[in-house]
């Protein structure tokens, strides 16, 4: 770790970069902005916003059942049970005539009812789970990061033809044979694992922003897949470094302020997205 | 076009396994959802190069055979495709144009990138190679819509996009091809466009095709083959027996059928 730190003194030699811990944020938030940012091409396109919001609210359950059990890593239970809960949301969505939106709003109020009992009962500071602090990520868990990244990186590579033609119509896929409802299943549960992982740093609060707000402005300056994605890890990946400086000067909470970058950037494509209709 | 399918026609022995040319078998398909029955005892037995349009009232369950068929939905009953000697080769392989695609028009994916995620090996945000962008160009070709490549999926007029939807169902090239209504919200001109690229890819690949189709006018034009669905297949054979059939009118409701371009 040591050396990346050297290195990053010489490539950037900037004041807001000189403590360690910046180092570490920096470092974070340039492994999580990509991978949430093509995370979010797909979520966009699905429209899916409400449901990797509910995958947030699964994880923070995970999180306070992994707190309550007290055996294993908060994180591990967190991960586990937020694969499940994504893959019966999707079962249940594609199982039942209820509307989408029904299921995912009842899923998503009783996994977050549950982890609140659970978290107050026991006592548990849940703050962090909320609000989350990029700023306190361990060198450690930027080692996690970058195994994370790495992984979604090879699976997008390897199935994003797949991923991308279930987005566009799921009986053109099928007809393609495609195993739709098994893409649908891996898909959600690498979000749900994505999240599960990030939430820690960044919060339940605005967790979801960080993966469509850069998609969804990517996706009104751009008409095909190969711009969609560059320019969703561009602006993904833009903001969060802004928003990191900024909230170092300003003294601000980084992901919110990270979020409030990219909001800024979705209102100029709207106002840019004529032109490229 | 009428001559190719007589050839077929005269060619069909009812004694024997198959008719000497290949065909699609549909045994028995019946489909249930629910306590409700949906079809029933649908027997059907397609030749190559043949166009058979599937009419029916609505709720008859056309696009449910189509599903049936494509294994979206659960059904009993067996489909085998039989090469030129009789031989069965297992399940067709099927081609697939939707009725109306239903997608995100806003999306921001190509022509190009539907058909590289469909023949690429690269994931279709990488930069396409010329090689498959040859054959993206050659599958266009053969509808002519070479010049549609770069445009996004919904930016393409309602005949645009029905035409690229019939390109990808077409490679590879399939030995059944169905296809869902494929025209409504299509101008008259673009009509004409499509049932004639669709008459010439049959000739041309010797496709199964399997049409379902609301417009009777455009149906007697170019269908070899009609066959009246209504839960079961009431009606089946060449459009002017079927057409003069009292069934047909009683299927229908007279009004229906005066009425036959809604």
């Amino acid at each position: 770790m040591n050396h990346i730190y050297s290195l990053l003194d010489v490539i950037l030699p900037f004041e807001w970069l000189s403590y360690d811990f910046m180092k570490n944020a920096f470092l974070a938030v340039l492994l999580i902005t990509p991978i949430f940012g093509i995370l979010g091409t797909i979520i966009v396109n699905n429209r899916m916003a409400f449901f990797s919001d509910a995958l947030g609210h699964g994880a923070f359950t995970g999180i306070a059942i992994g707190s309550v059990i007290g055996f294993i890593q908060p994180i591990w239970s967190a991960i586990i049970f937020s694969i499940g809960f994504s893959i019966l949301i999707t079962i249940i969505k594609n199982k039942t005539k209820t509307s989408t939106d029904t299921v995912i709003g009842v899923f998503s109020s009783a996994a977050i009812a549950i982890g609140l009992v659970l978290v107050t009962s026991g006592g548990y500071n849940y703050n962090s789970y909320l609000v989350g602090d990029l700023l306190s990520i361990s060198p450690k868990e930027v080692g996690a990061l970058f195994i994370l990244a790495l992984i979604i990186i090879v699976l997008w590579i390897l199935f994003y033809n797949k991923v991308l033609l279930v987005s566009v119509n799921i009986s053109l896929a099928r007809s393609r044979g495609i195993n739709t409802l098994g893409v649908e299943l891996a898909f959600t549960a690498i979000i749900a694992v994505a999240v599960t992982i990030v939430i820690q740093w960044v919060g339940l609060l605005i967790i979801n922003s960080l993966l469509v707000l850069p998609a969804a402005a990517a996706r009104n300056v751009s008409s095909n897949a190969r711009q969609y994605n560059v320019m969703a890890i561009l602006i993904s990946f833009v903001s969060g470094l802004i928003g990191l400086i900024l909230s170092y000067y300003l003294d601000t909470a980084t992901g919110a302020t990270i979020v409030i970058i990219s909001a800024f950037i979705y209102f100029i494509t709207l106002i840019l997205r004529k032109r490229f209709a | 076009m009428a001559e190719g399918n007589v050839r077929h026609r005269d060619n069909c022995d009812p004694g024997r396994k198959c008719c000497g040319y290949c065909c699609t078998q549909i045994r028995n398909f019946s489909v249930k959802i629910g306590k409700t029955q949906i079809l029933h005892d649908i027997n059907l037995h397609l030749h190559c190069g043949e166009l058979t349009a599937l009419i029916g009232p609505n709720g008859a369950g056309k696009s449910t055979l189509l599903k049936a068929i494509l294994g979206e939905v659960k059904h009993e009953g067996t489909i085998v495709f039989a090469g030129s000697g009789g031989e069965s080769t297992g399940k067709p392989m099927v081609g697939y144009v939707p009725q109306q695609l239903e997608f995100d028009t806003a999306a921001p994916v190509s022509v190009k990138n539907l058909f590289s995620a469909c023949i690429g090996r690269k994931p279709a945000f990488q930069k396409t190679s010329p090689k498959v962008t040859d054959k993206i160009l050659e599958c266009l070709g053969r509808v002519q819509a070479e010049g549609l490549i770069d445009k996004r999926l919904g930016a393409l007029s309602g005949g645009e996009l029905q035409r690229v939807l019939l390109a990808l169902a077409l490679e590879p090239v399939p030995q059944l091809l169905l296809m869902d209504e494929p025209v409504s919200g299509v101008d008259r001109k673009g009509l004409e466009v499509f049932y004639d690229i669709v008459s010439r890819v049959r000739e041309k690949y010797d496709l199964t095709i399997i049409l379902v189709s609301h417009d009777l006018d455009l149906v007697k034009k170019h269908a070899d083959r009609v066959v009246l669905l209504n839960k079961t297949v009431i009606l089946n054979g060449p459009p002017d027996v079927v057409y003069s059939d009292k069934r047909l009118h009683e299927t229908f409701g007279l009004s229906e059928f005066i009425n036959s371009d809604e």
